[in-house]
């Protein structure tokens, strides 16, 4: 089967040039499309296939054909809460990003200048290439009772009674913010660069305050960097697994530790496969609605 | 104004750093149970030098992430000649083909691998992850190369091959040195990618053979086990280095570009 895509593939461009730089192009894109093809796209193939079966094809199991798995939610209806708890997380933790992260790009943008404005990009970038697991993991030193910000507490409230965020919906949410910040920066920056004091000294001169400039100015201006970052991490959240299981304990139950238990734990990897690719059309239908909102907005402009 | 946007950054970059800041501190802490205040010691580092399972699976990380780079960047360099320099039917498409790995959460392309894998007989192991991992880079070797290549003139090789080059001669002799920059930046790319991958890794890994995020994970799961911050100290030191050459590579790219 693997031939056979690659086959096609590389008869694709030979068909447009035929001869000999059409099998030059095929030569050079052949091995990268034929690993993806490999690696990506048969997977998620056989995970389609493995979706409709009852169980999974191993020994000498006879297939069996379903579309039972496609069904869960109404057969365990806790999972439509276990959803929503995914999707709460992905619409929280975009907000959150987008609060911070749209004044920090203006602020990058507009405050400051040459090499300041390269040293502070590059401190934004750098926790990027740190694991992201390990900043996970910090948090917990943070958040737990007698951690870091306990500690801080007291240093502050001597008589105070000891917290403790770990293990909570919000401990969650502050890995997740952590963790997708710099998305939203960046994506934010390139808009927040297109602003020209123009734009800004035209609206003051014709009496804006603060808010309405940024309401009118700022935010139409910025949009576009606010939809692809919002994208760039609501994505990943709704399927995120390892945040929630560290920083949430057993409140974290989500859509992804749900998906990771069907493969790991359960070994009911029909249903995994039906679960992921569910999700997976949830994901897609973002992107369609996404890239339409973006296309509108630039053929209005 | 200035000034308030200033200060808004500072705070932003605090929240960035704390949990980074706590890590670091942590590891030069003696305190198994991560209290305060902190009693400086380099006592986790020796303990992590006896850690053999740790270490193990960190020359494994090692290890794929070397193979990756390597295999992604020859691949992915291949696939941006043919992208950024031909015109061809069908481009467009090989494009938007280039989306799922990125776009896709890894949970679903790890867990599609693992069942691809494990049902084809390919299965698990260090094996497994280089070819998830190596497709999970490519991606963003082809975008790095691609935008290395925009900023090169055509023109230059074909001045060659009009001077009487093979068209392979003209890409050795003219578009590979002056591309080089570009190839090194996503040739550390790929390194980084694979070096932080942690789910795909997760789903292929096998009891007896893992990298250095899933140790960490399964570390973590069980207890407390402060070598972790001893050695992604060490790691942060590393990919610190490595962003500043890249940085300083892609600034190389642009200075190209503009000659």
């Amino acid at each position: 089967m693997a031939e056979v895509i690659e086959q096609r593939r590389m008869a694709a461009p030979s068909v447009a040039r035929p001869g000999r730089a059409g099998w030059g192009i095929a030569a050079l894109v052949a091995p990268a499309y034929g690993w993806l093809t490999l690696a990506v796209f048969l997977p998620l193939g056989a995970m389609l296939f493995f979706s409709f079966l009852k169980a999974a094809p191993f020994g000498n199991r006879t297939l069996q054909y379903t579309l039972d798995n496609y069904f869960a939610f109404v057969r365990r209806p806790y999972l439509f809460d276990v959803a929503w708890t995914s999707i709460k997380l992905g619409l929280l933790t975009t907000a959150i990003c987008a609060a911070i992260g749209l004044p920090a790009a203006v602020a990058l943008a507009r405050a400051t200048h040459g090499r300041s404005r390269q040293v502070l990009f590059l401190l934004i970038v750098l926790p990027f290439w740190t694991n992201g697991l390990v900043r996970i993991f910090s948090w917990t030193m943070v958040l737990r009772e007698g951690g870091v910000l306990d500690y801080l507490l007291h240093l502050v409230i001597p008589g105070a009674a000891s917290a403790s965020l770990l293990y909570s919906f919000p401990a969650i949410i502050i890995g997740l913010v952590h963790a997708y910040l710099p998305y939203m920066i960046l994506t934010c920056y390139l808009s927040a660069v297109t602003i020209e004091d123009a734009h800004i000294e035209a609206a003051r001169s014709l009496g804006a305050r603060l808010p309405m400039i940024f309401w009118k100015v700022v935010l139409p201006l910025t949009a576009p960097g606010l939809i692809s970052g919002a994208i760039l991490i609501f994505v990943p959240v709704i399927g995120s697994f390892m945040e929630p299981r560290i920083l949430g304990g057993r409140v974290g139950v989500t859509m992804g530790t749900v998906i990771e238990d069907q493969f790991v734990q359960a070994f009911n990897w029909p249903l995994g496969a039906a679960l992921s690719f569910t999700m997976l059309a949830f994901v897609l239908l973002i992107f369609a609605a996404s890239s339409r909102l973006l296309s509108g907005r630039v053929g209005a402009q | 104004m200035i000034v308030l946007g200033r200060s808004y950054l500072l705070a932003v970059l605090a929240f960035l750093y704390l949990p980074i800041g706590v890590m670091v501190a942590m590891a030069f802490n003696a305190s198994a149970l991560y209290t305060l205040p902190i009693d400086p010691s380099l006592h986790w580092f020796a303990v992590l030098a006896e850690n053999g399972p740790l270490l193990a699976a960190t020359r494994n990380s090692l290890l794929i992430a070397c193979a990756t780079s390597a295999a992604a960047t020859l691949l992915g360099t291949l696939a941006a000649l043919a992208l950024e320099r031909r015109q061809f039917r069908g481009r467009s498409l090989l494009r938007i083909l280039l989306l799922p790995p990125i776009a896709i959460p890894w949970l679903i392309t790890g867990t599609a691998m693992l069942v691809f894998f494990f049902w084809t007989g390919i299965g698990r192991g260090i094996h497994a992850m280089i070819i998830g991992h190596v497709a999970l880079a490519l991606p963003y070797v082809v975008l790095v190369v691609g935008t290395g290549l925009k900023s090169l003139r055509a023109d230059l090789e074909e001045a060659a091959m009009s001077l009487g080059s093979t068209p392979i001669h003209a890409f050795f002799a003219v578009t590979l040195p002056l591309l080089l920059p570009s190839v090194i930046a996503a040739a550390l790319f790929a390194f980084a990618i694979s070096l932080d991958q942690f789910v795909v890794s997760y789903f292929l890994s096998t009891p007896g053979v893992s990298t250095l995020p899933v140790e960490i994970y399964s570390s973590i799961r069980k207890g407390f086990t402060p070598e972790i911050n001893a050695i992604s100290t060490i790691f942060l030191g590393v990919s610190t280095v490595l962003v500043l050459i890249f940085a300083q590579l892609s600034h190389l790219g642009g200075k190209v570009d503009r000659r």
